[in-house]
């Protein structure tokens, strides 16, 4: 198996950057900005469809945990897009991008916790430090993109709501807004989409809430202002545009499980040996290549979290 | 008259000809454009995908189009409309191919295991892979050669392709996650096209007796 370990000096910090660049001056051939102006413009104007220009985040820091693989390019990550509540297909989150409200932005933290209550999107991160976390992201569709995202590791979060020791897992909620959202006013899915974690995957330090991608405020297709991302499990997990936080003793009911339960377990762990009904896992069609990869089990990060499964059988928790 | 009309296809006048030549081009204007825009990457973040679904939609489109053409005549009263049945039967045939081989190739990779694993544990799949085999011995049998030969068992073996279209719209309908609507679209274009053949064999059969 091959688990690339990864160290902080790994990390190329010019990738980011060259990537703004390489698209700006891509458009630039394109004829799309003025000659002289092309390298002076936020990159932010030189990209269509997102709902506003999308601000700069600062103080991001570097992270161990962050892939040194190729980037997919900015327009790749927000031009193909799973959710659902701004249409069924892939182009539809960009070009509906603008129907998802977002400000004001308030989550509830509610269940097995000492601290519930409604907070600010801004009090509710409450950290000062942003950090940049790239990681691949493995769909069950069997494609893959390495995606640069901005975020707060969920763990510490989470224990400032102070969760009892009833709580177990932790479920999140998409908001619902079916009068804007046009995906919500047809019942493809129960609304308000739900996922959820056990308690130690939420804790896990790889487990982070998004609210970035290439240093800037996350496009409203990808889930802002707020989303989950949890590497290891298929895409459908990272649960986007997050309002609704609750502790629970029990395993919560999560969307996709609801909708079909033979082909969408809980875990969701990224694992080639599971047959999926639809799907092979066994590869991947990593976007920007021609032929597929191999999938690699917890989608390569077996040896971070392959421990929070010991003594399970994956095959019957898939 | 199946017979007689296939036969008759080999005297043709110059409208006929030039008729056919534009029926012909017609049908390769998906081929183009998508061949087009694939090495234009204008398909979006995952061209092979797109592609390979492009090729299936035509496919199933070229299908239903044949399928068309009878109910067509005996509304119109067009007769000649059948002359280009077998072209455009070819063509389904065509895109059925150039639907697979994307699926072997980009898709699989020629990887013998994975596509027989696909075959058996994919309903879908399985369904699909089962239409494209039966569609062979139609399209080997198009020839006016064949015609002769098989004469009325001709007629009884491409009724094969009532099976085929059903399978066709199965392998898409079970191929998508969770939006049927636009599988259903051609599940309602194909019960039109059938109900109509069946109106019309209830009709022959019921009118003598009245």
């Amino acid at each position: 198996m091959l688990i690339k370990t990864t160290r902080a000096c790994d990390i190329h910090e010019s990738e980011v950057t060259d990537e703004s660049l390489y698209l700006a001056r891509r458009k630039f051939m394109q004829g799309a900005a003025a000659l002289a102006g092309a390298s002076m413009l936020p990159a932010s104007y030189l990209w269509p469809g997102s709902a506003r220009a999308a601000i700069q985040l600062e103080n991001i820091g570097k992270s161990g945990f962050s892939s040194t693989e190729e980037l997919n390019s900015f327009e790749d990550i927000t031009s193909y897009n799973n959710f659902y509540e701004l249409g069924l297909k892939k182009g539809d989150p960009k070009r509906n991008a603008d129907r998802l409200i977002t400000e004001p932005w308030s989550i509830r933290v509610e269940g097995e916790c000492d601290k519930p209550g409604d907070y600010d999107l801004e009090d509710f991160i409450a950290s000062p430090k942003l950090e940049e976390r790239i990681y691949r992201l493995r769909c069950v569709e069997a494609w893959s993109m390495v995606i640069p995202w901005v975020g707060v590791e969920l763990g510490p979060l989470l224990k400032r709501f102070e969760p009892n020791s009833r709580a177990k897992y932790v479920q999140f909620f998409t908001l619902h807004d079916p009068k804007n959202l046009p995906g919500q006013r047809r019942s493809v899915l129960d609304w308000p989409y739900r996922e959820g974690l056990r308690m130690d995957e939420a804790m896990h330090p790889l487990t982070i809430l998004a609210v970035g991608l290439y240093g800037k405020e996350l496009p409203n297709q990808n889930g802002a202002p707020l989303r989950l991302v949890v590497p290891w499990k298929y895409g459908f997990k990272s649960i986007k545009s997050i309002v609704r936080i609750r502790f629970s003793a029990s395993e919560p009911a999560t969307s996709w499980n609801q909708s079909a339960p033979r082909e969408y377990g809980f875990y969701s762990n990224v694992n080639p040996a599971v047959n999926h009904p639809r799907w092979s896992q066994k590869r991947e069609r990593r976007i920007g290549e021609i032929l597929k990869r191999k999938t690699l089990p917890f989608n390569g990060y077996a040896e971070q979290v392959a421990d929070l499964y010991a003594g399970m059988d994956l095959k019957k928790h898939f | 008259m199946q017979v007689w009309i296939l036969k008759n296809i080999s005297e043709q006048t110059f409208g006929m000809r030039l008729g056919k030549l534009f029926i012909f081009v017609a049908c390769l204007i998906p081929l183009v454009c998508y061949g087009y825009w694939f090495f234009t990457d204008a398909l979006g973040a995952n061209p092979i995908e797109a592609i390979t679904r492009r090729a299936g939609d035509w496919a199933l489109r070229f299908l239903l189009i044949t399928l068309a053409i009878s109910p067509l005549r005996k509304l119109t009263g067009w007769h000649g409309l059948a002359r280009y049945r077998r072209m455009l039967g070819l063509f389904t045939f065509f895109y059925v191919c150039v639907h697979l081989s994307l699926y072997i190739t980009l898709d699989k990779f020629f990887d013998l295991a994975e596509i027989i694993e696909d075959v058996i544990d994919r309903l879908f799949i399985t369904v699909g892979f089962i239409s494209f085999v039966l569609l062979i011995p139609l399209a080997v049998t198009s020839t006016n050669r064949m015609v002769d030969i098989l004469q009325h068992r001709w007629t009884q073996l491409h009724r094969l392709v009532y099976v085929v279209a059903m399978l066709a719209v199965l392998h898409f309908w079970w191929m998508v996650k969770i939006d049927t609507r636009e599988p259903a679209i051609y599940a309602g274009i194909l019960a039109v096209l059938l109900g109509f053949r069946l109106t019309f064999y209830l009709k022959r059969r019921v009118l003598p007796t009245n």
